[in-house]
């Protein structure tokens, strides 16, 4: 406790240093021996990356050809690393948690004191929401979107790097919070007061606050970006009800992502004034209302919800047929239910805190609108069952990551529907029963989606497929994890157990927490599967096994497995045209045949610096303004704003690719196919 | 499915002549056949959706002021404090702006360079008229002793004019900057659309005022 106040006391004392805010030596964790052991960790781990991109001299071609991409499948790709390193980030708080309680429960102190264990909380939901699920979702959609619709990029290539370089920049101010300073202790959505002036008085809720504003201005850029690509950019034939589930998830997402996260920034930028500036929005005294910013928050974050599990009801609709060897079952009915859900959620928000006294009349409102959106939901689950009834069905690591899906996320919707019922919640708020609730929903759906989706298009990505033996490896141990861990949490809520607590009297809840924790370890293991996955098969990508030829290695039906593995940088060499819903299959049922000449130039935008630089600025920005560093932060906030009006006097953004260019990459393709045959 | 290739099947014959199957799967582009005219509706359709979803922002500010606007905390109301007469001109302020830029966007349709600047300017002009208008209001307002600390009323009333008027000073730099660019290239295309992109968001500023005006300051004084 006392290195906790230490931290405290630094950033307490509210001196300012004209030149260097209120950062001072203090403010590195020297004295929290855990923190210490990361950081060292990351150093290392840092320095071991950095040092072999050095060695192999890999900066430049990282920089010219990823980092500066505008490239929406770099871009998307890129995303996935992003989410990968700060999924496992936010796994390794969850580990901390599950072995502080199981040892707490047990009796012992364990090791993570309150004010560091309330940081790891708080980091683990911003995390794993922001950083994890947020850039995987946004990746697939970024990459496999416009493959999807037979368009050569995105709306606004230049919009899309500079979105992804944004959400990074939040990441990497939540990475930095890690040493310099201290995170918030919070919760992840930072209710006032308790993250107020008064009672956050450390840095921790500042760089909460930077870190969502910047990455929350990438999300609504790349909503607005691939809502037009959807609108704007659909091959020629493919009209709305012959696009891809997928397409249809994504846009309804993104709809959600352009109406809803502009709530968040404008929240977000209450609490900051009320924090920087003193204003009385949520404050106690002088007329500020907390309550306001828990249902301000909540109209965000229930889309939210739906902006992460929507594109992976996609995903599973798309692995779903393919591996059934089927069109989907219903897919008109599909397309309402997506958007019937997305509509729904938005009036339903006042669900998360029934408890906050709004009247038995606008709890039983919300809580029906809440059930009902159990009914698009279900007639999903229908559909995918019923595309799978008499299908070939291949048991292929995608196709077991969806069935667990379906499994688990119907347990997560039945007790979702118990939550929804007003006088159940005012039992079950805040316990550990809706921790395995919206774990059960957000695991079993979110993540096991976004290992589907992973093996399902990575060979698209990479030209080789990932070994299957190891992704039934880590999707068995994911499962198996998932029921040890979650299960336990259901009925230590029921016995009334509420969240985020790291010390308990009574040793009777011991078995529980213990089975939670091996149940968390049994998911290092998934997660390690997985990492040994990528490692065979990149070690073997060569192999006639997993090497992929031809482009279409699942017999897909989507345009994206029309095009060669990895696809070139143009995507198409000619725009297809469309005639039905699953348009690849519909090619390959009649005959199709790739044209060999005829080859015309392609127009295609260029590379630019801009989006990782003004994001570098604005990066700077919001870390002296944390630390109320004010010239750098009028520096960082004057260098984005030069640079941002530098960039749109730059009018060379695009280029023809030659004609000639094209029949090579063409030709080349032509070989490799002949290769395999 | 057979009558649908049917169907579909002879309409696309006659699309490929020379060729025997029944479906053409590819757009055989002419040479720079995607015309620069596509990618533009492209930008027009993205800059609506941008101002919806700041429109959002606003929105919950309104909501905000909604919920916030009467906790006076013991300390001034919107009766003590506005000067509707100063509001009255600066609001006069801003909707002749968008008159002057509408006169702009007419001279750029009909190629005049010459007017379109001088519009602009003229626009450019009424802008900053108006923010100094707000800014001397703000200004004392504070040495009223009426800072945005001072009660949630204040609060939400220096925020939600405030964020508005920094909408204002990004249109006057956006002008400033889109100036320079077609001193520097003309009436080209590029600029021509980021002109009607400006164009869309100082109405779009101008309706957020009247919202500004009527919600705040009359409902203000009036009540």
């Amino acid at each position: 406790m006392a290195t906790a106040e230490t931290v405290h006391g630094t950033a307490g004392a509210l001196v300012t240093d004209p030149i260097f805010g209120r950062l001072t030596w203090d403010v590195l964790p020297f004295h929290e021996p855990v923190i210490l052991a990361a950081f060292a960790g990351t150093v290392l781990l840092g320095a071991a990356v950095v040092g072999a991109i050095t060695y192999f001299r890999l900066w430049g071609y990282l920089w010219s050809s990823w980092f500066i991409s505008i490239d929406h499948k770099k871009i998307g790709i890129m995303y996935m690393v992003l989410g990968l390193i700060m999924f496992v980030r936010g796994f390794a708080d969850a580990i901390m948690m599950r072995s502080q309680q199981a040892l707490a429960s047990m009796g012992y102190e364990g090791y993570l004191n309150a004010h560091h264990y309330d940081q790891v909380f708080t980091a683990h939901g911003v995390i794993m929401i922001f950083f994890a699920a947020m850039p995987f979702v946004t990746g697939f959609m970024n990459y496999v979107m416009p493959l999807q619709i037979g368009a050569r990029d995105v709306a606004f290539p230049f919009l899309n790097n500079f979105s992804f370089w944004l959400t990074a920049s939040g990441a990497a101010l939540i990475m930095v919070s890690l040493f310099v300073g201290e995170f918030a202790t919070t919760g992840w959505l930072a209710y006032p007061p308790l993250s107020g002036p008064e009672y956050s008085i450390g840095v921790g809720m500042d760089y909460y606050l930077w870190a969502l504003n910047i990455a929350g201005i990438g999300t609504t850029l790349s909503g607005i970006n691939l809502l037009v690509t959807l609108v704007k950019m659909r091959a020629p034939g493919m009209t709305w009800m012959r696009m891809p589930i997928f397409c249809w998830t994504t846009l309804c997402t993104n709809v959600l992502i352009v109406a809803s996260f502009p709530v968040l920034t404008a929240t977000l930028a209450l609490l900051t004034a009320d924090r920087y500036i003193g204003t009385n929005f949520f404050s106690n005294d002088l007329g500020g209302n907390p309550m306001m910013y828990v249902n301000l928050i909540w109209i965000w974050g229930h889309p939210e919800v739906y902006i992460l599990i929507l594109p992976i009801f996609g995903i599973f609709s798309e692995v779903v047929c393919t591996f059934s060897s089927k069109r989907l079952f219903g897919y008109t009915s599909m397309v309402y239910a997506t958007c019937v859900i997305m509509v729904l959620s938005y009036i339903v928000w006042l669900h998360h805190f029934f408890t906050m006294g709004a009247g038995s009349n606008v709890n039983a409102f919300f809580g029906t609108t809440t059930m009902i959106i159990s009914i698009p939901t279900g007639a999903k689950l229908f559909n995918w069952l019923f595309t799978m009834y008499k299908g070939r069905i291949r048991f292929e690591p995608p196709m077991l990551w969806t069935i667990g899906f379906m499994i688990t996320f119907v347990i997560g919707g039945m007790t979702g529907v118990l939550l929804a019922v007003p006088p159940a919640d005012y039992v079950l708020h805040n316990s550990l029963f809706l921790i395995a609730h919206f774990h059960n929903v957000i695991i079993g759906g979110v993540v096991f989606g976004v290992f589907a989706g992973i093996n399902y298009w990575f060979p698209k990505a990479f030209g080789f497929k990932l070994d299957p033996f190891w992704g039934k490896v880590s999707f068995w141990f994911w499962i198996v994890g998932f029921y040890l861990a979650f299960m336990p949490l259901y009925v230590l809520g029921l016995m009334g157990v509420t969240r985020r607590l790291s010390q308990f009297e009574d040793t009777a809840y011991a078995v529980y927490f213990v089975t939670a924790a091996i149940g968390a370890l049994c998911i290092a293991a998934g997660i390690g599967a997985f990492f040994v996955q990528l490692y065979i098969s990149i070690r073997d990508r060569d192999t006639q096994r997993l090497r992929d030829f031809s482009g279409d290695p699942w017999n897909g039906r989507t345009l994206e497995w029309s095009t060669s593995s990895p696809p070139p940088y143009y995507n198409f060499a000619f725009t297809p045209q469309v005639h039905d819903i699953d348009a690849y299959e519909h090619m390959k049922r009649n005959d199709y045949k790739r044209p060999l000449k005829g080859y015309v130039p392609i127009h295609m935008p260029r590379y630019t610096a801009s989006g990782i630089i003004i994001s570098g600025t604005m990066t700077v920005m919001g870390f002296a303004l944390v630390w109320h560093i004010w010239w750098l932060a009028a520096l960082g906030f004057l260098a984005s704003l030069g640079l941002g009006i530098a960039h749109t006097f730059n009018y060379d953004r695009d280029y023809y690719v030659p004609a000639d260019e094209v029949g090579e990459i063409e030709a080349a393709r032509t070989r490799m196919m002949a290769e395999q045959a | 499915m057979s009558s649908i290739a049917q169907k579909s099947g002879g309409l696309a014959k006659e699309s490929e002549p020379g060729d025997d199957k029944p479906f053409q799967y590819h757009v055989f582009e002419t040479e720079h056949d995607e015309e620069e005219h596509g990618h533009d509706t492209g930008t027009m359709l993205g800059f609506w959706i941008y101002l919806m979803s700041d429109c959002l922002i606003f929105g919950i500010l309104f909501a905000v002021h909604a919920v916030l606007g009467q906790n006076y905390a013991a300390g001034p109301s919107p009766a003590d404090l506005f000067e509707i007469e100063m509001i009255l001109v600066s609001t006069a302020m801003l909707l002749f702006s968008s008159i002057t830029y509408g006169f702009a966007v007419i001279a750029m349709q009909n190629d005049d360079k010459q007017g379109l600047v001088r519009w602009l300017l003229v626009t450019g002009g009424f802008g900053l008229a108006f923010l100094g208008l707000e800014l001397y209001e703000f200004y004392h307002l504070w040495h009223l002793g009426a800072t945005p600390m001072a009660s949630a009323f204040l609060s939400s009333f220096y925020v939600l004019v405030g964020t508005h008027g920094l909408h204002v000073t990004a249109g006057c730099i956006w002008l400033a900057v889109l100036l320079s660019q077609v001193g520097m290239h003309g009436l080209t295309h590029e600029n021509r659309r980021r002109i009607m992109c400006l164009s869309l968001f100082w109405h779009f500023l101008d309706l957020i005022w009247i919202g500004v005006f009527s919600f705040v300051y009359l409902t203000g004084v009036l009540i």
